[in-house]
């Protein structure tokens, strides 16, 4: 018997929020994107719409490349050493790879999430939260700052379990509260987009399913995409899905990409259907 | 026939490992007891010599009693401390190109040139500022002491900082980045304050390094018998001061020697232990 109808029942319903265009947020569209780890290629050829106002899974196995293609999104790739791109990425129409494009510029727009949890040791919750402002933004006046730390900080239902111990470092928190305290240090800066890259794969099980919920609220700010080796994950928080696969010579490609139900209960690609039931991968 | 053969096996075994904890026990007890005996040896010599005059006179001539180091103990203080400030931006400078920036053939260079210099035997340094700085700029002078021993910094503070810095998890980096800050910033406000306590820490190691520092001085600070606050005219220093005292032919002076030599262990030892302190006490405190 396959997994795939298991799998499928926790596919929410939720046609309401189909992928659409008309969304206020920006989609992103990559084209014929190829990455590399100095002669190695670890990507080949990827084209995906993303749209906005859903949650786009990438699932896949280790080694498959998903990190890397987030990576490759907001210009992370190239911060490893030996690490490079080639193709485009459009984001509301503006190629992040092209000639006048600025990496520092793009990730200002362009937020990560890590797979595991790193607040700065040195700063308190409330100097996390706004470390982008800080460092990047014009200076401001300190009400505005308390605004941003308490709007970001409910924003990822955090609130109320630190707002009486704002001084004190990042790192006292628990796991699953420092992640959180990390996707609010991303949303201060107001991004168009978020990129999570397994951010509940360190987490236990409540504090997985926060963040979870925390993405059902997000997307509809921000246009996600949720790198995840959690198939359960992928269909639980996400409409829509890219299956990744490398190939015999390590190389990521994408496989199948479309909407979350489509992907769990009637694969096209016989590779993803042996993915999705556990006999690859 | 089989079980026999295991529990001499075992037997064996247990022999072996029991062979190297005592070896190793007893050469660490060894090194530890070498450094007992050098502090002990010095205590014992040194400390009939000390009284209130040793710390705030100057040395006596041979023949009158009394007189005190004084003289060599602000000189030490005042090129240790100018050195620390011309070799802390190169040394903390270098280790973050080499760790933040560098990449490619010339990071390496930079690097393997480092360690070269860490490794050049002191008096090569002396000789090096002789030739550029004591016969071209007005002779022996305070400031070519200071030039000789940054010179010894710059690399055990630029090795030291290196090895701090590679510590920093880069995922802290790339949280960083991530929120679209230049890396510059990101050296500056994320990479470095995680670290200051390692990197005082380091400084300090190269300051009391630089402290017990002689060959480089007898050919840059010369030492001076006088008080003199001028750098840019010989000045005393206390291993240059063990040195005179040490190898006159006078008993007296042996003691003074001595009692020199504890004063310089004492001072570079509290320095050393302070800092640790206190950088401890910090890094508890930022956590």
């Amino acid at each position: 018997m396959s997994l795939i109808r298991p799998l499928a029942d926790l596919v929410r319903d939720r046609e309401t929020t189909a992928p659409t265009d008309a969304s206020p947020q920006k989609g992103l569209s990559i084209r014929s994107l190829n990455a590399y780890y100095g002669t190695h290629q670890a990507l080949e050829d990827i084209n995906i719409d993303i749209h906005p106002g859903v949650v786009t899974s990438i699932i896949g196995p280790s080694g498959c490349g998903k990190s890397t293609m987030i990576r490759c999104i907001n210009r992370m790739h190239e911060v490893v050493k030996g690490a490079t791109a080639t193709g485009s990425v459009l984001v509301d129409g503006e190629d992040i790879y092209g000639p006048d494009a600025n990496p520092t510029r793009i990730r200002r727009n362009i937020g990560m999430v890590f797979q595991k949890p790193n607040p700065f040791p040195t700063r308190s919750i409330y100097e996390n939260v706004i470390t982008g402002l800080r460092l990047n933004m014009p200076k401001k006046p300190k009400y505005e700052y308390d605004e941003v730390v308490e709007k970001s900080l409910r924003a990822v239902a955090l609130w109320d379990e630190v707002k009486d111990k704002l001084s004190v470092s990042g790192v006292a928190l628990s796991g699953g509260q420092q992640q959180r305290l990390c996707i609010a240090r991303a949303i201060a800066i107001e991004p168009e987009v978020l990129l999570l890259d397994e951010p509940a794969s360190a987490l236990d099980p409540t504090a997985t399913m926060k963040i979870e919920d925390l993405l059902f609220e997000l997307k509809t700010r921000y246009t996600i995409v949720l790198v995840t080796h959690n198939m359960q994950q992928a269909a639980r928080a996400s409409e829509v899905t890219a299956f990744f696969l490398a190939d015999e010579r390590h190389v990521g490609h994408l496989i199948e990409y479309g909407p979350t139900r489509q992907i769990f209960m009637t694969p096209a690609d016989s590779r993803t259907e042996d993915y999705i039931s556990g006999r690859l991968g | 026939m089989y079980r026999a053969g295991e529990s001499g096996k075992f037997l064996r075994r247990r022999l072996v490992g029991g062979a190297s904890v005592a070896l190793a026990a007893t050469l660490a007890f060894l090194s530890v007891g070498i450094l007992f005996l050098i502090v002990g040896h010095v205590i014992v010599n040194g400390v009939a010599s000390l009284n209130a005059d040793f710390f705030t006179k100057i040395p006596k001539p041979y023949g009158e009693a009394g007189g005190g180091i004084a003289n060599a103990i602000m000189g030490t203080v005042i090129m240790t401390l100018l050195a620390a400030v011309i070799a802390i931006p190169f040394g903390v400078g270098t280790a973050i190109y080499i760790i933040e920036f560098g990449r490619g053939r010339f990071a390496s260079a930079v690097r393997f040139a480092v360690e070269l210099l860490a490794e050049l035997p002191s008096i090569v340094v002396g000789v090096f500022i002789w030739a550029l700085v004591v016969r071209n700029f007005g002779g022996y002078s305070g400031i070519a002491g200071s030039l000789a021993l940054s010179v010894i910094m710059i690399p055990i503070i630029a090795r030291s900082v290196e090895e701090i810095l590679r510590l920093v998890p880069d995922s802290l980096r790339e949280a960083a980045l991530a929120l679209g800050t230049p890396k510059w910033k990101v050296v500056i406000f994320i990479v470095i304050p995680t670290v200051l306590p390692s990197i005082f820490t380091g400084i300090m190691l190269a300051v009391a390094r630089a402290a017990g520092e002689t060959a480089p001085l007898l050919l840059t600070a010369l030492g001076n018998s006088f008080f003199n606050f001028d750098l840019r005219k010989p000045m005393a220093a206390m291993p240059l001061q063990i040195y005179t005292y040490a190898v006159s032919p006078y008993d007296d002076w042996h003691n003074k020697a001595w009692a020199s030599t504890l004063v310089l262990i004492a001072i570079v030892g509290i320095l050393s232990g302070a800092v640790k302190f206190y950088t401890r006490r910090w890094k508890h405190e930022s956590h």
